[in-house]
């Protein structure tokens, strides 16, 4: 498999406190990573700094073969990385299709134009229709954002992260605060996007009955430090991973 | 968010512009006069909403490039009396001011970046005061021509009377007010908008946020200078008061006025401000007062602002009239 994301040795502190402490990590294209680990292990701030959010204090970012160390943000976006946050992040006064198309246009490097209307945007608009349609919020791409259901946000923020078309998603505990069956449809996406699309997805996620069933490659984050990774099956055997972050709920 | 306007706010617009065009016709040097106050807060109110409205940045500074664009078509008009020449000057000297603040100011967010503009506001306001041999100090520059719009060999028309001048401020107020209507309508609208509603959201959209923060300033500084510019022909001065804060805060009253989340929303602000200011000046000295007064009865009365309430409330109401339900 390709090596699609690269971390050597990263390291991120914040006063005292070390968050991520010499981080390596590979990530090859197209297996769904499932990244674990108890409050504060640095899950978060693994994704921050692969996107740009922050600056690594030490260690270096290899993304399709390229040091990404210093790269701003938004470029890393336009080489294919994207995201989603842990707590909601949309365009809650633009229209759900707003929300979607605004990343398309900033792909088709069509965002600053001054003097095109919108409406005249139609490659970009069909695209953004298409994605909304996947995510099926199809028909409610007039409505504004911000008076969708807590479920249907979350789904519109996954469809946020996918327009940019990207090879690698960090999803940041997509399933948050939903309810089963809105989980259930937000991790069928997932799954459905892994599967037919060339996008890798890499998910922070609390849930392990998500975890288990969804990913690929489980890596296990403690303190700052990845403590074991590998298929879900050898993580749920692993006795050191089970001590400090299964134990309880395996055994209950 | 109507993407189209209904058919009788386009009718009513229509009217409105030729009311406008008809306007020195049928009234006075005064309500010309007047007229033109208005037209000119109103583009300083709309290049100050794209700034706060759309893209959620508030800035207090936006007298300092009223001022540029005022005092730079004042020196320009002195030298060579040629309107366009003063005007684009002005509009030119404003926004390459708003380039180089704007530089600095985008940096920050919330009440820095409205501290930043207040200081770099009052810096402009101090060289208008004290940088005398350029700018006349507080006498400021007097003796400013109505010069005619020339193109040299090719086309000369004065504009000395009152009528024609509000004439050339009411086609260049209503082309900025169709480009405004047009950009925040286009891909860099819906780019200032996304900015507004969620700064990291649209930098991992792929988009350098601190860049766009700059356009708008630059759009907003554009406009303010022409505010400026087309000032002191009418008024034949121009003074330092123009910089002052206390300006500043004319865009920001009048935009709350009419409504921060409406298009148009500034323009109908730009109205009533002047006319209650009009008004009040006539019956007390402490106009502000009375005016700080209304404007805060206004705000709290009309919930997103008074444009916001006729387009939202009272032109469905009449909509349903119309069509006999």
């Amino acid at each position: 498999m390709d090596e699609l994301l690269k971390t050597m040795n990263l390291r991120k502190a914040f006063g005292e406190l070390v968050a991520v402490d010499g981080v390596t990590l590979t990530l090859p294209a197209g297996r769904l990573t499932a990244i674990i680990g108890p409050n504060g292990a640095g899950k978060t701030t693994l994704i921050n700094l692969v996107t740009g959010a922050l600056a690594p204090d030490a260690g270096t970012i290899v993304f399709k073969g390229e040091e990404i160390n210093r790269l701003p943000t938004h470029r890393r976006i336009h080489r294919g990385l994207s995201r989603s946050f842990q707590i909601m992040n949309i365009y809650p006064r633009l229209s759900v299709l707003q929300n979607v198309l605004l990343p398309v246009l900033a792909r088709r490097g069509r965002n600053g134009q001054p003097f095109a209307r919108l409406e005249s945007e139609t490659e970009a608009r069909a695209e953004a229709e298409g994605i909304l349609a996947q995510i099926g919020l199809g028909g409610q791409g007039s409505l504004p954002a911000g008076i969708l259901s807590h479920g249907d946000q979350r789904l519109l923020e996954l469809g946020i992260a996918l327009a940019p078309g990207p090879e690698l998603c960090l999803l940041d505990e997509p399933s948050a605060g939903l309810t089963p069956v809105e989980r259930a449809s937000v991790l069928e996406l997932i799954r459905r996007f892994s599967v037919e699309r060339r996008t890798t997805f890499a998910i922070v996620e609390h849930d392990m009955d998500v975890v288990f069933t969804l990913a690929d490659w489980i890596v296990v984050l403690n303190r700052g430090r990845v403590l074991a990774e590998g298929p879900p099956a050898e993580i749920r055997e692993n006795r050191e991973v089970r001590e400090v972050y299964l134990g309880e709920e395996l055994e209950a | 968010m109507a993407d189209r306007l209904p058919r009788l706010a386009v009718v009513l617009l229509v009217a409105l512009v030729v009311l406008l065009f008809l306007l020195p016709l049928m009234a006075g040097r005064y309500p010309v006069y007047l007229a033109i106050q208005i037209l000119i807060l109103s583009v300083f109110a709309l290049g100050f909403n794209l700034l706060f409205g759309y893209t959620g940045l508030l800035s207090f500074g936006q007298a300092g490039f009223f001022a540029v664009g005022a005092y730079g078509c004042a020196k320009i008009l002195l030298a060579v009396p040629n309107l366009l020449l003063g005007l684009a000057g002005g509009v030119a000297a404003a926004g390459i001011a708003a380039v180089i603040l704007g530089f600095l100011s985008v940096r920050h967010t919330r009440i820095y970046f409205a501290m930043l503009t207040l200081a770099f506001g009052m810096m402009i306001y101090s060289i208008a005061w004290k940088w005398r041999d350029f700018t006349g100090g507080d006498d400021g520059l007097v003796g400013i021509p109505r010069a005619p719009i020339e193109i040299p060999g090719l086309f000369g028309l004065s504009v000395a009377t009152m009528e024609r001048y509000y004439y050339v401020v009411l086609v260049l107020s209503l082309l900025a007010v169709w480009a405004m209507y047009r950009l925040v309508r286009s891909p860099l609208g819906l780019t200032l908008q996304a900015i507004r509603d969620s700064e990291t959201r649209t930098e991992f959209a792929g988009i350098p946020v601190r860049a766009y923060r700059l356009v708008a300033f630059t759009i907003a500084g554009l406009y303010a200078g022409l505010a400026g510019a087309l000032l002191p022909p009418l008024e034949n001065t121009v003074t330092p008061p123009y910089a002052h804060w206390s300006h500043s805060a004319e865009p920001v009253l009048a935009t709350l006025l009419g409504g921060i989340h409406t298009f148009g929303g500034p323009i109908v602000g730009a109205f009533l401000f002047i006319m209650i200011k009009d008004i009040i000046v006539r019956f007390t000295q402490y106009w502000l007062i009375w005016l700080g007064a209304i404007v805060v009865v206004l705000v709290l009365g009309f919930r997103g602002g008074v444009a916001s309430v006729i387009m939202n409330r009272l032109l469905p109401r009449l909509l349903r009239i119309g069509s006999g339900r």
